[in-house]
């Protein structure tokens, strides 16, 4: 047994793990069916009236959406032809892939969540998962029809971000049950305010560059200590969302780059 | 040597079943902490009423289920729940003529145990979790032993699992 313990660190026990999934995720899909039922009941009784007014308030928001996704598109063709100008790699858009949250309660000192995708549906180890609001995890383990997600929010969970404003780098590391991160080993003259977005800088590969992962909420000068202690509230809503983004991010360049290599090995 | 009298291995099969869907039933923020060890409480009984058929064996292949649901280390509730597996059946004849009271003492300490071994594995993982709400399923189940106890006792009785 503690073997197994001992093992596991170095993953040979994933495969495991995976098949032991598939006889769990019937039970997890049972549990589930009293929430999807009472989620499914609210969705098909609501009234006319409130029908009527979600459609026109979506219709709104993608009035608006739109009229800004057409700027948008004018600055991609421009950042890439400056981008082409100074002949560094163009943008590649992700893939993404909506998967649905099963709500089951895993150990509660771990912020963790399951979802109902997995390697049928392309999912791998370490997948980057995003919400409407920003980034909220990454896969840890997947199995052909569900897979866990560790939150960015996990005390065992870091990954790279930069400040929007002026592209200062640090490290975002989970804080635990109380749902915010903290950026590790900012100097205490760092240029920082509150308030400031935290976007994920895309270093380490892991995670695609420049979505947002949330917003200075504190900074707490400690005297005698070297570094600021920076807390970040997460913008994606850790608790909340029912529905999650699968990303698969440098899907292209990596392939590309594997091609550049071999290009360079010749 | 096994004898073919076995009887009901389904009921069996189905508590366990039961209490890791228990286990895993969404609940409030508030009561997380409090959510009592449903497959330990579960397992320490077949331990106790049937030692010849429920054992550590079976303590951790369930102790591996719940590993995968929880998304823990694998291994780390097979190790609790096979000691407390182990434990249960050294002790079951003593157990068994103890008042309920008194049970759901020795029940709220195997647990306390459990919890133990759960937290050294966390700790040697790097997972923080000195918080002191990690003994309170401990505490919880030790108030819903005999409850459980006297359920799964009819449980056993009306469909004759021996």
């Amino acid at each position: 047994m503690v073997l197994m313990t001992v093992d596991h660190k170095k993953n040979h026990l994933e495969s495991v793990r995976s098949i032991l999934s598939t006889l769990v995720y019937p039970l997890q899909y049972v549990v589930n069916l009293p929430v999807a039922a009472s989620h499914w009941v609210s969705e098909s009784v609501v009234t006319r009236q409130k029908l009527l007014e979600e459609n026109t308030r979506l219709n709104e928001e993608q009035l608006k959406l739109n009229s800004r996704l057409q700027r948008f598109a004018i600055l991609e063709e421009e950042n890439k032809r400056l981008r082409e100008l100074l002949e560094s790699s163009i943008e590649l858009r992700d893939r993404v892939l909506v998967a649905e949250l099963i709500e089951v309660d895993m150990e509660p000192f771990r912020q963790q969540i399951v979802i109902n995708k997995g390697l049928n549906q392309g999912a791998y180890d370490g997948q980057p998962i995003v919400d409407a609001g920003g980034i909220m995890g990454q896969i840890i383990h997947v199995g052909p029809f569900s897979s866990t997600v560790l939150l960015i929010t996990d005390p065992t969970h870091a990954l790279p971000v930069q400040i929007n404003r002026n592209g200062l780098r640090a490290i975002a590391v989970g804080r635990g049950q109380n749902g915010a991160l903290s950026l590790e080993h900012l100097p205490t003259n760092a240029d920082i305010r509150e308030g400031d977005l935290i976007v994920s800088s895309g270093l380490g590969l892991r995670f695609p560059r420049g979505y947002p992962v949330g917003t200075i909420s504190e900074i707490a000068l400690v005297p005698g200590e070297a570094f600021a202690e920076v807390s970040v509230l997460p913008s994606a809503n850790l608790g909340r969302s029912r529905e999650v983004l699968l990303v698969w991010p440098y899907e292209q360049a990596t392939k590309e780059l594997s091609k550049e290599e071999l290009a360079a090995n010749q | 040597m096994m004898n073919k009298a076995h009887n009901g291995g389904w009921v069996i099969v189905i508590s366990f079943v039961v209490a890791i869907m228990l286990t895993t039933m969404p609940l409030p923020d508030w009561v997380i902490n409090w959510r009592p060890s449903w497959v330990a409480m579960v397992l320490i009984y077949w331990c106790m009423a049937l030692p010849d058929r429920v054992g550590i064996g079976v303590g951790w292949t369930l102790g591996l289920l719940l590993d995968v649901q929880q998304g823990t280390v694998l291994g780390q509730n097979a190790l609790g729940l096979a000691v407390i597996a182990y434990i249960t059946i050294i002790s079951y004849q003593r157990f068994r003529v103890f008042p309920l009271a008194q049970q759901a003492v020795l029940v709220c300490i195997y647990l306390l145990l459990f919890q133990f071994f759960n937290m050294w594995i966390r700790g040697v993982m790097g997972i923080p979790s000195q918080h002191w709400s990690i003994w309170l399923p401990a505490v919880t189940s030790m108030f819903i032993w005999p409850w459980l106890f006297i359920v799964l006792r009819d449980v056993r009785r009306k469909y004759h699992v021996f």
